[in-house]
């Protein structure tokens, strides 16, 4: 197949309106050292029930896996509105008169995502929570002439990662793991005091990636003193629950959003978003829709703000980003809409809840949850790699490993619980451990 | 005033804010409840949100009228031709979605499903390495300029291995953006050099910009003009005997794709727009994908994890090397988009791919062809499969670029690229893709030409377009003046906010 | 294009309005025309140096980002903090109460670097070509 609507009899009128008598005459225009000569060497052509035949995976049953990337109810409507081939094949809305459902959907993302995390404004989305942090960063650093950035170790190891790759070559900056404390899990404020001073940038997640609550109101008053601070949220589901992170004073808050209404995809795509205050809008990355009204005086959308950017600002720009992930925010939009303030809630309790009942039945096994701290819908058992393969042959996911992350954490494994498990789910993961 | 249409034709009224329809109690859905709620007395009172989350309270059918009646707004490609120079916007063929959707429900942990998925990801990558003649690549790019980022930290660590301290990019003045942009992130200062009159950069002119602080030059082929780089071949050899490494912005790609190879080129590096050459959707503005390639010798500094088979030749992830530049995503990339662009390749085989450049490049001439009769052509070199016009017969009338884009969308065409590149004054960029019908192209040409004539007998006309669309021309200094960014904003600034 | 003849041009088509030792700077005519409407300034602090040619803060349009130089090395000692919020001034009255910044210049004989309104106008008109 090539989705291609031209004939024969169409090639030749279009010869003959060019004026040439052969296609190849279009691409003497190419040296003719650098025109491919063979055929390429790829796979197919195949019709659409080879294709299906070809793409088909097999997963495991039963899954509590997690860490920054999860499995929810995604309600039918979601799926059945942003398919629509009106958001779904539309381009970025540099037009705005044949754009505005775009642009109203995303001005009504950024609403939301700024209400939930309480702050000011949100950008129009990131490619993922990891590369949104990093974008803070380097706001602050430009910001804020920022010499060190400061992370918890116990946020996400990914997103400290991608930190470090990001800003590798900006070699006058320090970038340190603030330590968490072995008992509770949580970061360890008499360090961290030591750690932050006007020049520091410090960042940290809640909950954290062991699932703990970090104490957000003691953090906050030592980290007064950092240059720049922000929270990062990975599982976006604990904005249903917990104090927005935007009441405890954060330049930003970042994280992922892919809880909201999109699913895990085997790792992408994801949805990174970025709330700012009012002090650094005009310093923010990415895309940004505001309120505008048309010559008749209606109310209308645009992307603003676009000074900021790197089709007008070039090198100068605040961020490299173009392309973002609008669809995976749309979902989100239209996730909210549709499950209500009600249904965040609950979708809340019922992860934190589930997640308390599996630890439960894991502490009666007699088997090691590492942290004392309150979670939200993850932790941290010690479980061997015998056990782990027991389980995954009968189906079961039992977690993810985090020895390799974390070494101080022999045989530790991140056990996720959403709305998606059942009780039989928990069951059968306690029969087999 | 004519009445305002929605794009499938239905008359309009204006679309309410969804914060506007909030009403306590109008959300009456049932969600999954599985388990017995605990106290969660654990967690610190001032921990815990006192007050439901500040998002709207409205039923099922409320949510799916909103969101329904929002993308009628709006205009895609299967409304028709969408012709964005260098956006490369072709038809996005069903099936590619039906395959993504496949791993929606797998959780990347999940090594059961992961060794098939990696095993497709390699395959993948192949073929992006057969249909680039490039050695090597990573698949996390989420996006053009995610890759472009990636692809000079790559070059940057390269040569900080070497222990080559060297600062400057060059970059041509038709280049997009993101190339300074994602320069200015890897830490390298960028320095933009003149295409000339032809709309090809010459050697001789790179020669006068080369030096040793020189790291890499970084070139879109064929250029934003449609031009391919006649003198690439010269120009990498000039590049690589001053130790630099030659970057492709693979945005265009679609024009060479079967036809040149960027390796055979010379380049060193490039990035691939699978939102724009492998027809996955745009969404609106993502997600896209960025994969990146590269010659062996850079290689060892792709990002992490690398896809590296095991003992029985099962494909794993590995996660740690002393040579890469590290992780770019926490995820896998926007894998589902990945998948899309395979089952893309795999539908058309070698001979489809190749017809994709030679039918795109048939279908711009043809545009061209027509169009150079009515409008300025501003370069004679021949060009693939992108063209740009410019305004300077219509704006000898009053009649600007901006002017006709939105004639074009009264007339129910979205707009091609305008006032890009750069170096064009009035410049309407124009890429038809492969996949538009005959009669479609044939559509836009006889409006574009309507449009020309139109300039000339009534120039006064074009002031008042679009009228018939959803809105008519927007207010983007009250926009910028006013940044009202949010529902909780318009709240504050009830005073100025229109209330139609 | 008004370019009034008590004024002293940079090249980057910014105004000086010498007073002793002190400069008032703006943006001229000219600029304000190209950048179209101007949505938003930002300047240094008061107090703090720039030298001649210097950056001291930035105007934007909607589609445009400019640079502002400074005419003269000195210390910024007064800011017109009233375009922050009505940046529209610059359009409307680029050479009275659109003035940006205030200058208590180091060396007068920086002056000499600048244009009379004659030169700037036909600098102007050979740049607009």
């Amino acid at each position: 197949m090539s989705f291609i609507a031209l004939n024969q009899e169409g090639k030749k009128e279009i010869l003959d309106t060019i004026g040439i008598k052969d296609e190849d005459e279009l691409f003497e225009t190419i040296p003719a050292p650098l025109r491919y000569k063979g055929r390429l060497n790829t796979q197919g052509p195949l019709d659409e029930e080879s294709l299906r035949a070809r793409f088909r995976f097999r997963a495991h049953d039963i899954v509590f896996a997690g860490g920054g990337i999860y499995n929810h109810h995604i309600p039918a409507v979601v799926d059945a509105i942003a398919s629509r081939q009106e958001f779904y094949t539309a381009y970025t809305p540099y037009q705005p008169e044949i754009s505005q459902g775009t642009l109203q959907a995303i001005f009504e993302y950024q609403s939301m995502m700024a209400s939930l995390t309480n702050m000011y404004a949100s950008n129009a989305s990131m490619y993922d929570g990891a590369t949104a942090l990093a974008e803070a960063a380097i706001m602050a650093i430009r910001a804020k002439g920022i010499k060190k950035v400061v992370v918890t170790r116990a946020t996400n190891p990914a997103y400290r990662a991608v930190i470090k790759a990001y800003l590798q070559f900006n070699y006058d900056i320090d970038l340190q793991d603030a330590p968490f404390n072995n008992k509770s899990g949580q970061v360890d404020l008499d360090l961290l005091k030591d750690m932050v001073s006007s020049d520091t940038a410090f960042f940290i997640q809640q909950p954290n990636f062991f699932g703990i609550i970090e104490p957000m109101d003691e953090i906050s008053q030592i980290v007064k003193m950092a240059g720049f601070w922000g929270i990062i949220v990975t599982e976006a589901i604990s904005l249903g629950l917990l104090r927005p992170p935007g009441t405890f004073g954060p330049d930003v808050v970042v994280g992922e959003a892919q809880s909201f209404g999109n699913p895990p995809n085997a790792g992408g795509p994801l949805l990174g978003f970025f709330c700012t205050t009012k002090e650094y809008i005009r310093r923010m990355p990415g895309r940004i829709v505001g309120l505008s009204k048309d010559s008749s005086g209606r109310k209308a959308f645009c992307l603003t703000l676009a000074t900021r950017e790197q089709h007008i600002r070039r090198e100068k720009a605040t961020s490299n980003i173009c392309s973002n992930q609008g669809l995976c925010a749309l979902r989100a939009a239209i996730y909210l809409s549709a499950i209500g303030p009600k249904g965040l809630r609950n979708i809340a309790i019922q992860c934190a809840s589930g997640a308390r009942s599996l630890m439960k039945l894991i502490k009666g096994k007699g088997i090691d949850v590492i942290f004392s701290g309150p979670i939200f819908n993850e932790f941290v058992a010690r479980v061997d790699d015998a056990r782990i393969k027991a389980l995954e042959e009968n189906g079961i996911l039992p977690g993810i490993r985090i020895e390799d992350l974390y070494p101080e954490i022999p045989d530790g494994i991140l056990i996720t619980v959403t709305e998606m498990n059942t009780k039989k789910d928990l069951k059968c993961m306690i029969e087999r451990l | 005033m004519h009445d305002r249409k929605a794009i499938t034709g239905f008359p309009l009224v204006v679309e309410p804010l969804l914060s506007t329809m909030s009403k306590e109690g109008k959300n009456t859905r049932r969600m999954p409840a599985p388990f017995e709620e605990y106290p969660l007395d654990d967690i610190k009172k001032d921990m815990i949100n006192n007050d439901l989350p500040l998002i709207p309270d409205v039923s099922e059918v409320e949510t799916v009228r909103h969101f329904t009646r929002l993308s009628r707004l709006n205009y895609g490609i299967d409304d028709g031709i969408y012709p964005l120079g260098s956006c490369t916007m072709k038809y996005n063929p069903k099936i590619c979605e039906e395959i993504a959707s496949r791993v929606k429900d797998i959780h990347p942990a999940d090594k059961k499903a992961m060794v098939d998925i990696l095993r497709i990801l390699i395959d993948l990558s192949k073929n992006f390495e057969e249909i680039c003649g490039m050695d090597a690549s990573t698949l996390w790019g989420a996006a053009g300029a995610h890759g472009e980022l990636t692809g000079m930290l790559i070059i940057k660590k390269a040569l900080e291995t070497k222990g080559e301290v060297r600062s400057k990019v060059l970059i041509p003045d038709t280049a997009h953006g993101t190339n300074p942009a994602s320069c200015a992130i890897a830490g390298f200062n960028t320095v933009q050099i003149p295409s000339g009159k032809n709309g090809y950069l010459k050697a001789s002119t790179l020669k006068d910009y080369i030096d040793h602080d020189v790291a890499a030059l970084m070139i879109t082929n064929p250029n934003t003009l449609g031009i391919f780089e006649q003198e690439i071949a010269c120009i990498a050899e000039l590049i690589h005997n001053n130790g630099s490494y030659l970057y492709m912005d693979g945005a265009n790609l679609n024009a060479i794709l079967g036809t040149s190879r960027p390796g055979d080129m010379g380049v060193d590096c490039l990035h691939l727009n699978l939102h724009k050459t492998f027809a996955s959707p745009h969404g609106g503005g993502g997600p896209g994908s960025g994969p990146v390639l590269v010659k062996r010798q850079l290689s060892p500094y792709l990002p992490l994890p690398w896809i590296t088979p095991d003992k029985k030749g099962l494909y794993k992830l590995k996660w740690d090397s002393p040579t890469s530049i590290g992780r770019i995503h926490s995820g896998m990339g926007n894998l589902a988009v990945l998948l899309k662009a395979f089952a893309y390749i795999l539908s058309l085989g070698p001979d489809g791919l190749k017809e994709v450049s030679r039918v795109a490049t048939l279908n711009a001439n043809y545009l061209k062809a027509r169009l150079s009769k009515s409008f300025d052509l501003p370069y004679n070199t021949p060009t693939l499969h992108e063209f740009v016009l410019t305004d300077k017969y219509q704006k000898a009338h009053g009649v600007t670029t901006m002017d006709m884009a939105k004639a074009l969308i009264e007339f129910g065409i979205h707009p091609p690229t305008v006032y890009f590149p750069l170096v064009v004054n009035g410049a309407i960029m124009i890429e038809p893709t492969e996949t538009e019908p005959l009669a479609e192209l044939k559509r836009f040409a006889d409006v574009m030409e309507t449009i020309a004539i139109m300039a000339k007998d009534s120039p006064h006309v074009f002031k008042n377009m679009p009228s018939t669309s959803p809105v008519c021309r927007l207010d983007e200094v009250w926009a910028a003046r006013h940044l009202i960014l949010t529902w909780n904003m318009i709240e504050s600034n009830k005073k100025v906010v229109v209330s139609k | 294009m008004n370019f009034p003849a008590n004024l002293k041009y940079t090249k980057n088509h910014e105004w000086a309005r010498v007073n002793g030792n002190k400069v008032t700077v703006g943006i001229t005519d000219y600029a304000q025309s190209e950048l179209g409407d101007i949505v938003y300034v930002e300047f240094n602090d008061k107090g703090t140096d720039v030298k001649q040619d210097g950056i001291f803060g930035t105007v934007e349009s909607v589609k445009a980002v400019s640079e502002l130089y400074a005419p003269v090395t000195g210390t910024i000692v007064e800011v017109n903090n009233a375009l922050e919020d009505t940046p529209e001034l610059i359009n409307t009255d680029c050479y009275g109460n659109a003035w940006m910044i205030v200058i208590e210049m180091k060396d007068t004989s920086e002056l000499d670097n600048l244009m009379d309104s004659k030169k700037y106008e036909d600098y102007v008109s050979s740049e607009a070509k």
